[in-house]
């Protein structure tokens, strides 16, 4: 940690004087390779609604964090978003309503819970955070938790990712070649779920899935394979990251909707060069 | 009801289904489905759409739920508890044009471990080309599956399930978009799959001229067998006649009825 503060320091720029930018940017780091890593999975299976939704339980999450007296709600989000993943990818298989409907349902009733109860008394305004996020108050220590997740989910991409592609390409071919298909669904929708959900203290929950799907829409116009796709949604997802957030330094604006905003802009010069 | 087999192939392996029925919510799709596979058999499956043809291949497969037996009688000894290894050819592939997974992709992460998202592994790629090769498919490796046309989708699929060589092969058969020369080619080739790998062949079929041709044994399936046979028999019973207002039996090719024909839903 003391070596990237002396490193990032070196920079001869006003952000780089401050402590909080060079944690920030090192969070960036950390979790922009997790986002374009699920945003490719997610894309690629159509499931931008479903990432949409899960990071919108949250609010559910928070409200029974705070009812249970919880100091940091984190975990009671987490546990919400994993049971909404569950619930959701266990009803499309078993529901004859479509996954859309079902997607769109679950979703509404986590979001009015939420607000229901965290509005009681009138107290809403002061969880608007979490709507917004913000990544410049990241402490050291979520900064090790951030990496820890990094290191699980490549991990997790290492060994499964083979019959992650293959179940979503197409359920029955999957099953015809001995994957457990459940399970593979299942430990989707839950990385899914922890890293939307872990990450919206510090993105906020508004526009964090714009970071999950942008970053793999645009490298989706320029890839030609599988190992593209990835290598080219980690650089934009990268680059997108560290320049939204300087330029939420100078602008003074929030950092995770500036973040979207520059992978917005890399999705259009995707189009571009696609289009050529 | 055990079919007397009409090709020449082994005999001895066989797969039983017995009784098998599939319930998805309160609708009945699959009710008391009997059916003996003999490897080296091809057999057409017929019938109405929404009859539960798709549904019996995903049974098969158990990819769902379902009532009922499934055995596999291996004919060799050490196949054993396993189960039959069953390649499958889907109908098609949910995804765009844009979707950036190569055929190369594709093979790798259905026969390698290392994850394709690092790239493929030499290996990988030698396997898939020459997989491909017997499907005359060489050239398609590079391209994307979207960009793929139907029948070279289905080509590609179908060395994907050969790979490895299975006892049972399921497929899919693509509703429309497959031109009526590359319907022949496609049924030539499988044919001769049949022969060359010993397979025990359930092909969904639309093309009932066409499949006529090619198939050993013809099963027309409206919720449960309601005919099974020779081609000629099957697309010459009067439920088949009148379900597809056609009686297609003059475009088979005279067999000898081999197989007992069975009616009504006792199976």
């Amino acid at each position: 940690m003391n070596g990237w503060h002396a490193m990032i320091g070196q920079f001869p720029f006003e952000w780089a004087q401050y402590a909080f930018m060079h944690n920030a940017l090192l969070a960036v780091i950390i979790v922009s390779p997790l986002f374009a890593l699920l945003g490719c999975m997610v894309i690629n299976n159509q499931m931008a609604f479903f990432s949409e939704a899960i990071g919108h339980a949250a609010l559910t999450g928070i409200a029974i964090g705070v009812l249970a007296g919880l100091g940091n709600p984190i975990w009671s989000m987490i546990a919400i978003a994993v049971l909404m993943a569950f619930v959701i990818t266990l009803l499309r298989h078993r529901s004859a309503a479509s996954a859309d409907t079902i997607i769109g349902l679950v979703m509404s009733f986590a979001v009015a819970l939420g607000v229901v109860l965290l509005s009681r008394g009138g107290g809403f305004a002061k969880y608007s955070r979490y709507l917004i996020g913000d990544i410049l108050t990241i402490t050291p220590g979520e900064i090790a938790g951030a990496a820890a997740l990094l290191v699980f989910i490549v991990g997790v991409w290492l060994v499964f990712f083979n019959r992650f592609a293959l179940t979503f390409l197409n359920r029955p071919l999957a099953k015809s070649r001995g994957i457990n298909v459940w399970l593979v669904e299942g430990l989707f929708a839950a990385a899914v779920a922890l890293v939307v959900t872990v990450s919206i203290p510090w993105i906020g929950l508004l526009v964090i899935n714009s970071l999950l799907i942008l970053p793999a829409a645009a490298s989706r116009n320029l890839a030609r394979n599988t190992a593209q796709y990835h290598a080219f949604a980690i650089a934009i997802s990268l680059v997108s990251g560290a320049l939204g957030l300087i330029g939420s330094y100078y602008w003074n604006t929030a950092s995770g909707a500036t973040i979207v905003l520059f992978a917005m802009a890399f999705f259009l010069i995707s189009l571009v060069i696609r289009r050529r | 009801m055990t079919g007397a087999p009409t090709t020449g192939h082994c005999g001895a392996c066989c797969t039983k289904i017995e009784d098998l029925g599939v319930t998805i919510g309160s609708a009945t799709i699959l009710e008391h489905v009997n059916l003996h596979l003999h490897c080296g058999q091809l057999i057409a499956l017929i019938g109405p759409n929404g009859a539960g043809k798709t549904t019996l291949l995903r049974a098969m497969l158990g990819e769902l739920p379902h009532t009922g037996e499934l055995h596999f009688v291996p004919v060799r000894e050490d196949a054993g508890k396993a189960g039959p290894r069953i390649g499958y050819v889907p109908q098609k592939l949910e995804m765009d044009s844009l979707a950036p997974i190569s055929v190369r992709d594709l093979f790798a992460s259905a026969i390698s471990r290392w994850p394709v998202w690092l790239g493929c592994r030499a290996g990988a790629s030698k396997e898939s080309l020459r997989m491909l090769a017997i499907v005359g498919g060489q050239d398609l490796i590079d391209k994307k599956l979207g960009t793929l046309s139907c029948g070279e989708l289905q080509r590609v699929m179908l060395a994907l399930a050969l790979t490895p060589v299975p006892e049972i092969l399921l497929l899919d058969e693509p509703v429309s978009g497959v031109d009526q020369a590359g319907i022949e080619l496609f049924y030539q080739m499988v044919s001769q799959f049949r022969k060359d790998f010993d397979l025990a062949i359930l092909l969904i079929s639309h093309d009932l001229p066409a499949v006529a041709r090619f198939a050993d044994r013809m099963i027309f399936l409206n919720r449960t067998i309601l005919a099974d046979g020779t081609p000629r028999e099957v697309l010459g019973h009067p439920v088949v006649r009148q379900t597809f207002g056609y009686d297609f039996s003059a475009a088979a090719a005279p067999r000898e009825a081999t197989i007992p024909i069975h009616h009504g839903g006792a199976g």
